[in-house]
């Protein structure tokens, strides 16, 4: 079983078009999104609801989490950093793992089959 | 006060204004097809503002108590529906005891029907009068539910309900609607509610936020609208409605009932823009729920006037009335810190106050004969009727809310528990939610 490596890319939600299509073109085959809330150094905003003042810091930000074991980490780290790259504070972060193992749920296959496509296995 | 009593019976007869030369002629009042064909179109407008407040109610609260607060006012448009076909019409219209209640002799419609009531109307059937009215005994305890959203018991906000109608909006509409009412006698003009309506819910809304308490987390987390457009739809729908509130309320197809629809437009209009402008102002931006709020406020504003004032007066009715709103809802309640939710106090007991009180000012004969004329138009002793219909109207909603919330709470749980309240009325109170996601 080769190693595997789970990264994580927390980023700006109108980058995730870019970034998705960073990874197809390396060939990361598989992706999980969610939506989520985070703060950072980026500072939040206020809102006003009837002369009233909130300070909203956690501002919405999306997570893709992805496991890879043939394509090299460091190159969907570089194409990561450059498809979510803006300069500006507020661009996100990455989080590498290492993943100790895998499970196919349709096949039961375990380890880093599970996460690779079958017909490149062949 | 009862040297006045000539000038007020010519005033209680504002509402049969149009039934007169019928009646000089000695002939029975006829059906005017014109007048009973407004009258009805009204009522279903003025319906159309229950579900449109819970929209508006609803899109202010957080997400998990959406479906309880459209609920608690689409609920009441059932609940007192029925109640004002068995006996609140009665209670408020219902032949006078006393001046202060009508009795019950028209329990369950007994007696009205298709042919007018020249007292009120007599120009249109009874039951248009009738249909008219309950709807503004409908919506009138769906707009107090906008104190307590987030926090009150369904059970105990039905109780409430029944009883607050029967026991405080009933009598009240009798002091000022009903034929002996002494409100009415005294010669206080409320032409669509002021002080029936709008101070009557928004005076018993702050007692009743400062009985129950506030919501868990006020103050501390944020708690925010979860859907401002909704807020806005039915923001829309209420202005729109209004129209029926305050035209339909010249109870006939005329010129009184133009001039309301117009007073009424104009000072939404007016509240819309000074509500905006003076946020803009405090806050450095311009909000589109405070457009909505101040074109409620200046709905509020007009209603006791909307049939005895003219144009340039509603629009300074308006106008003030958006700016005394913003400050009652932005300063006074963070001053005071009570959870009036969704600001029942600061919209409809604030604006409906200036309203009744602007009435003292504003009103004029040259816009209804039927009414009186205000300071401004050279009769001060206005005002203080004024003053003094909105005192009555503030105690008497103060002391019998407290005396019925203290009550029913001898019987049942008014508010919510903890961890009902954190998981949200929807799941706990109705175990059905708003939005699957």
């Amino acid at each position: 079983m080769r190693k595997m490596t789970k990264i994580d890319i927390i980023t700006r939600p109108a980058k995730l078009e870019e970034l998705k299509e960073a990874m197809n073109v390396i060939g990361v085959t598989g992706m999980t999104v969610t939506q989520v809330y985070g703060c950072g150094l980026q500072k939040g905003h206020t809102e006003v609801y009837r002369g009233k003042e909130y300070t909203i810091n956690l501002l919405p930000k999306v997570k893709v989490e992805i496991v890879v074991c043939e394509v090299p980490v460091e190159k969907v780290l570089e194409a990561a950093k450059k498809a979510c790259h803006t300069g500006q504070i507020g661009d996100g972060k990455i989080f590498v793992y290492p993943i100790e193992n895998a499970i196919r749920i349709r096949t039961g296959e375990e380890g880093d089959i599970a996460i690779m496509d079958p017909s490149d296995i062949k | 006060m009862k040297k006045r009593l000539g000038k007020i019976l010519c005033l209680s007869l504002l509402f049969v204004a149009m039934a007169l030369p019928a009646l000089a002629a000695g002939e029975p009042p006829a059906i005017d097809t014109g007048d009973t064909a407004f009258v009805l179109i009204s009522a279903a407008l003025v319906m159309l503002m229950t579900p449109g407040l819970a929209l508006f109610y609803g899109g202010m609260v957080r997400s998990k108590n959406v479906l309880s607060t459209i609920m608690q006012s689409f609920f009441i448009l059932g609940l007192i529906s029925v109640q004002w076909a068995l006996f609140g019409y009665s209670l408020a219209f219902g032949p006078d005891i006393g001046s202060l209640i009508g009795d019950l002799s028209w329990f369950g419609l007994n007696g009205v029907g298709q042919e007018p009531n020249a007292d009120y109307a007599g120009t249109i059937p009874q039951f248009a009068f009738m249909i008219f009215q309950g709807m503004f005994a409908v919506i009138t305890p769906a707009l107090l539910t906008g104190s307590f959203a987030e926090r009150m018991r369904f059970p105990a906000l039905v109780v409430f309900t029944l009883l607050w109608a029967t026991l405080v909006y009933d009598p009240l509409a009798h002091w000022v609607w009903g034929v002996g009412g002494w409100l009415r006698n005294l010669g206080a003009l409320d032409f669509a509610g002021g002080t029936v309506v709008h101070i009557s819910s928004g005076v018993s809304g702050l007692v009743i936020a400062l009985l129950l308490g506030k919501r868990k987390g006020y103050g501390s987390e944020v708690i925010l609208p979860h859907h401002l457009p909704m807020t806005v739809l039915g923001a829309a729908l209420l202005w729109f409605g209004w129209f029926g509130f305050n035209a339909g309320s010249a109870l006939g197809a005329n010129g009184l009932a133009a001039s309301a629809f117009v007073t009424t437009h104009i000072a939404a209009a007016a509240a819309t823009v000074s509500w905006v402008l003076t946020e803009w102002l405090d806050h450095g931006k311009p909000t589109l729920l405070g457009a909505a709020s101040g074109c409620v406020a200046g709905l509020v504003a007009i209603t006791p006037g909307a049939g005895f004032v003219n144009v340039p007066s509603a629009l300074i009715i308006g106008l003030l009335g958006g700016v005394v709103c913003y400050l009652a809802v932005s300063k006074l309640k963070a001053k005071l810190g009570y959870d009036d939710s969704l600001d029942v106090f600061g919209v409809h007991g604030i604006g409906g106050t200036w309203g009744a009180l602007a009435t003292g000012l504003f009103a004029s004969k040259a816009v209804n004969s039927a009414g009186a004329d205000g300071l401004f138009f050279g009769n001060p002793e206005q005002l203080l009727l004024q003053a003094y219909g909105v005192l009555a109207g503030w105690i008497f909603a103060a002391v019998m809310t407290f005396i019925i919330i203290k009550v029913v709470g001898l019987f049942m749980k008014l508010r919510a528990k903890e961890d009902q309240e954190v998981q949200g009325l929807d799941i706990s109170d109705h175990g059905e939610r708003g939005y699957m996601s």
